[in-house]
């Protein structure tokens, strides 16, 4: 493949084509997701994109840049290791409401407070796609299941607030279907020092065919981005859920990645055991 | 119990203590002045449950050739009290030879010392210790027993003032009193037996180190450059060690959140070409099957040491047993080829764990080091191993001519790895079935292809010599891996000098296990004996599976805690030729 | 929803960023309707995904003209984010989130009447603002251009009435994965 120089959005697009329902987000999501690599200038070697397990998490086989499609849960952890281990890659991790908050919820706390410089996208669509329609942590507790007959009854996992509380250094949220404004917020989050948090409402048509009507509920922010927490916090518990754009800008130091620079001889590090 | 080996047996000494008396300090001191004053010699401990103030035994046995492990009974038991002592009654053995130093204040005598031995001495330390300013048991103890085994008192001083001069003078004055004081009372303690003059260590450069320090540092030398570490006992010292020397040598370790974190942290490092590590023991190693299964599947290279420990579940974690290998072999699920191997000893810990890292970056696949307890934590003096180049050197793609796959086909089964920065040859690594590139696909003909490959480059990589450590000739053939080495080595050097012709094969490469060598090894042999510290004789149930074994082969195995014994080993290659 | 303040085509400069926007309009919806074409392939619509890429072929060589044209005048070189659309991206790309497996032509040209119209819309809005002649000019001539395709398209739509109820039933439930 002839990759242009700077590289177009088109560079980014492999040559597979995805096994996503017609009419789903993530096709909007992969095609913001090409778009913010052109603009941010990258070249396709230089970006990885990391994923669990779901329908979304079969995206970086979809992109032409370095790509690991994983196991269920575990794309902040890979991520994290390529991150330390290259600090010269970009690297985007992304994946679905179960795989990031359900199975994975535990690193993305982890991934929050570390606060490795690093971009990570969750295609919520309040459903486990690829096993045929199951609540996932973020669904509203009434919608009737096969395995939740009734509703789950439970409270709706909040993506935004827990980052925040967690220590993420950037949260915003993204409708797949804007696409403009997804790609700008992945432009934006790539950019920020730190681990930044993005969610993208990206409707499951399959599922919940219901949430074709998401793109006549979104409505943009009234208010600037904040680098204070609590205001941040505020603002987004008491939202509808369907406010787009970015929450929060924080400050914080990203984690210490070593310079990679040797101060000792591997052959020296045996001296303490010398008798 | 001193005649069964000659000199080479050395003393063994138990010191125990409860309440922060700093029985394991005292140990490794007199461990460290052994090592200089040229003696070879070991330490393990035992420990209450308590994370601090509770009962503990520092167990040495020194001697004036390299000794692996505790053999038999113990020549000193010094008891500073005899708070709890019943938990190391089984670890430690008198019998009437031994020599037993107490402390009368310390409560009374429990009636399994006083019936094994009548060589008591009582020695009021805890009022020498009152009659110092700033005195301290442990250091008293530590002074009689340097001089009851005929340590110089010098070598003693000069390790204690290098050790404590950060403390001040003050602490170091008082230590030095309470040493002259022991030192003044090591005459009371009659028929022990001395650490004979040795010439060892003038010409022969010796280390002090633990298996886990060993392992931490052939991982760096093998090329390690990161690292990720969730803490476990009794593992958490090789991550320690690890954290500033990767730093050093310009590499890191991150701290994951748990086990399921840290297994895809190295995946990720090594991903992106960078060697990698992490060390867990049992509950750990479970937690990380289903990635280790990952990077099977999308051939990462990555190290997992498991330092056994007693299980299943939380199990035993302070004491050593070799019960995980049929999880390092079967754990995973899928048909899963992989790299497990075993360390024979302390000092072989370095070697198979740099060993590993080579392998595992030549084949593209995943190694489990199965250490354990024992050999980890296991303080010992070791002639300085030899250095090896075994290193990491992976296969990578150096040009891309025309569309690159990640997964081809290659007749060693090894295929070129791109690494993430290179122009032209970005693929997405999967663990899901995939072709040739690296794109999902169910077909049988891709997974049977890759299936093929990934098995093929596993089973025909060359191992040479170092698939086991092979010893002594003749028609009785011992198969044994990983601690259980050691006491199996001492029995059968000690079955040789009743005229019993025994071969050890101390097998170091678990998977893929080398069945034509193996069966080489024991060909015409009259009895066989597979030995391992497990319940359910896993190494022997191992090898009937994929050995044609001879029916009278017989399997001698039992769980931890308790170590195996030479004694129990010998008796059991004996007993045929009583017969 | 995101556009907000930012610019729009009637901010546009000078016809090479005339014609780049005019460029990417077709460009983008040829690959928009490839992108179609390959999910209407990957779920079976043969039918579909030959009409989307034969929709797609148009747009290409409506891409071949512009470029063209452009030898001349030369085309502006432009980020993703510099482009002046009025909604959230070109206005000649069908709306993806409109796909449906089994959908039949008659939605095909539903999509492809309201791209058109709103690549009309786009052009008509510059024609309507703009105080550059030739840029007037230009605009208008691709104005007439998207006129002539939306006439085309409902001429299309002639043949293909739209499909009664439950055209979208599937007897079958969703396919477990992973």
């Amino acid at each position: 493949m002839n990759i242009s120089n700077p590289a177009k959005a088109s560079d980014f697009k492999s040559d597979l084509k995805p096994v996503w329902c017609p009419g789903c987000g993530d096709y909007h999501v992969l095609l913001s997701m090409t778009k913010a690599l052109a603009e941010l200038e990258c070249r396709p070697e230089e970006v990885a994109v990391i994923s669990g397990i779901g329908c979304s998490s079969r995206i970086p086989a979809y992109l032409n840049c370095y790509g690991f499609h994983g196991v269920h849960g575990r794309s902040l952890p890979l991520g994290t290791g390529l991150k330390v281990a290259r600090p010269d890659m970009t690297v985007i991790v992304a994946g679905g409401d179960g795989d990031g908050f359900s199975i994975g919820g535990n690193h993305f706390l982890h991934a929050c407070r570390r606060n490795i410089d690093l971009t990570y996208i969750v295609m919520d669509n309040r459903v486990y796609g690829m096993t045929k329609g199951q609540p996932s942590p973020t669904t509203e507790p009434d919608w009737d299941s096969a395995l939740s007959p009734g509703g789950t009854g439970l409270s709706p996992f909040h993506p935004l607030v827990i980052a925040l509380a967690s220590g993420a250094n950037f949260v915003a949220r993204a409708f797949s279907g804007d696409i403009k404004g997804t790609s700008n917020m992945i432009v934006e989050a790539v950019r920020h020092p730190g681990f930044s948090f993005v969610e993208i409402l990206s409707p499951c048509v399959t599922f919940r065919p219901e949430q074709r009507e998401w793109k006549s509920a979104i409505h943009p922010p009234t208010v600037e981005p904040t680098d204070d927490p609590a205001r941040a916090a505020r603002r987004i518990m008491t939202d509808d859920g369907f406010n787009v754009g970015i929450l929060y800008r924080g400050t914080r130091r990203p984690y210490r990645i070593g310079d990679g620079v040797a101060s000792r001889e591997v052959g020296d590090l045996d001296t303490a055991f010398a008798i | 119990m001193t005649d069964q080996t000659g000199s080479g047996r050395g003393i063994s000494i138990a010191l125990t203590g409860s309440g922060g008396a700093g029985v394991m300090t005292a140990g490794g001191m007199l461990l460290q002045a052994a090592a200089k004053a040229g003696f070879y010699g070991l330490q393990t401990r035992s420990v209450g449950p308590q994370i601090r103030g509770g009962e503990a035994a520092a167990l040495l046995r020194m001697s004036n050739s390299p000794v692996e492990i505790h053999r038999g009974g113990f020549d000193i038991l010094f008891a500073l009290d005899w708070s709890n002592f019943s938990r190391f009654a089984a670890e430690i053995q008198l019998d009437e030879t031994s020599v037993v130093i107490f402390d009368p204040d310390g409560g009374a005598v429990p009636d399994i010392v006083s019936t094994a031995t009548k060589n008591l001495v009582e020695l009021p330390v805890k009022q020498m210790a009152a009659d110092i300013a700033g005195g301290r048991m442990n250091m008293i103890a530590l002074g009689i027993l340097a001089g009851a085994i005929g340590l110089s008192r010098e070598t003693v001083i000069g390790l204690i003032s290098d050790k404590l001069s950060a403390k001040g003078e003050a602490v170091l004055e008082a230590s030095r009193a309470c040493l002259d004081a022991g030192y003044a009372q090591a005459s009371a303690v009659t028929s022990v037996p001395k650490l004979e003059s040795t010439q060892a260590g003038d010409d022969v450069p010796r280390w002090l180190i633990t298996g886990n320090e060993a392992a931490a540092l052939g991982a760096v030398r093998g090329g390690i450059k990161f690292a990720a570490a969730y803490p476990i006992t009794p593992a958490t010292e090789i991550l320690e060690w690890l954290a500033p020397a990767l730093s050093s040598v310009g590499g890191n370790l991150v701290q994951a959140e748990d086990e399921l974190a840290s297994i895809n942290m190295i995946i990720g490092a090594s991903y992106g070409g960078v060697p990698s590590i992490t060390a867990t023991s049992g509950p750990g190693l479970a937690l990380m099957t289903e990635s280790i299964g990952l990077a099977i599947a999308a051939e990462i290279p990555v190290v997992v040491v498991d330092v056994m420990r007693g299980g299943p579940s939380t199990g035993i974690p302070t004491k050593s047993e070799q019960s995980d290998l049929n999880i390092a072999l079967y754990g995973l699920h899928g048909d899963a080829p992989h790299l497990v191997v075993a360390p024979l000893s302390v000092a072989d810990c370095l070697f198979t764990t740099q060993w590993a890292v080579h392998l595992a970056e030549a084949v593209q696949g995943p190694a489990i080091v199965l250490s354990d307890q024992y050999l980890g934590q296991t303080q010992m003096i070791i002639d300085k191993p030899a250095e090896v180049a075994f290193f990491a050197a992976r296969n990578r793609v150096d040009k891309v001519d025309t569309d690159y796959t990640r997964y081809a086909v290659t007749a060693d089964g090894v295929s070129p790895m791109a690494i993430p920065g290179m122009a032209g040859a970005q693929y997405t690594a999967d663990g899901l079935a995939h072709s040739v590139s690296g794109t999902p696909s169910s077909a049988a003909a891709d997974h049977h292809a890759q299936l093929a490959k990934r098995k093929r480059k596993i089973e025909g990589h060359t191992y040479g010599d170092h698939w086991a450590e092979i010893e002594g000739e003749g028609d009785v053939v011992i198969l044994t891996w990983g601690s259980s080495t050691a006491p199996v080595k001492e029995a059968a050097a000690l079955a040789r000098t009743k005229g019993i012709h025994v071969k050890t094969v101390c097998v170091r490469l678990l998977a893929p296990l080398r069945v034509a060598a193996l069966e080489a090894e024991i060909a015409g042999a009259r009895q066989i004996l597979v030995i391992e510290q497990n319940d359910s004789a896993q190494f022997y149930r191992y090898l009937r599976g994929h050995i044609d074994l001879p029916h009278y082969t017989k399997a001698f195995h039992h769980p931890g805690p308790l170590m195996l014994g030479v004694d129990e080993i010998y008796e059991e290659i004996t007993r045929e030729h009583r017969l | 929803m995101s556009a907000g303040k930012s610019p729009v085509g009637a901010d546009i400069v000078d016809l090479a960023e005339l014609l780049a926007h005019a460029y990417a309009i077709e460009v983008e919806a040829a690959e928009r309707y490839r992108v179609l074409g390959d999910q209407m392939e990957v779920h079976n619509n043969p039918e579909l995904a030959g009409l989307f890429r034969e929709l797609a072929g148009h747009e290409e060589k409506h891409a071949a003209e512009i470029k063209a044209r452009a030898l001349k005048t030369g085309m502006a070189e432009l980020k993703p984010s510099e482009f002046k659309w009025p909604g959230t991206e070109g206005p000649e790309l069908a709306a993806l989130d409109d796909a449906h497996y089994q959908m039949t032509p008659w939605h095909a040209l539903q999509m492809a009447l309201a791209a058109e119209t709103r690549a009309f819309e786009f052009f008509n809005s510059i024609v309507e603002s703009t105080a550059e002649l030739d840029i007037r000019k230009w605009a208008g001539e691709f104005r007439e251009e998207e006129a002539e395709h939306v006439a085309l398209v409902e001429g299309l739509l002639e043949k293909y009435p739209e499909p009664e109820a439950g055209w979208s039933e599937d007897d079958d439930p969703p396919n477990m994965q992973e």
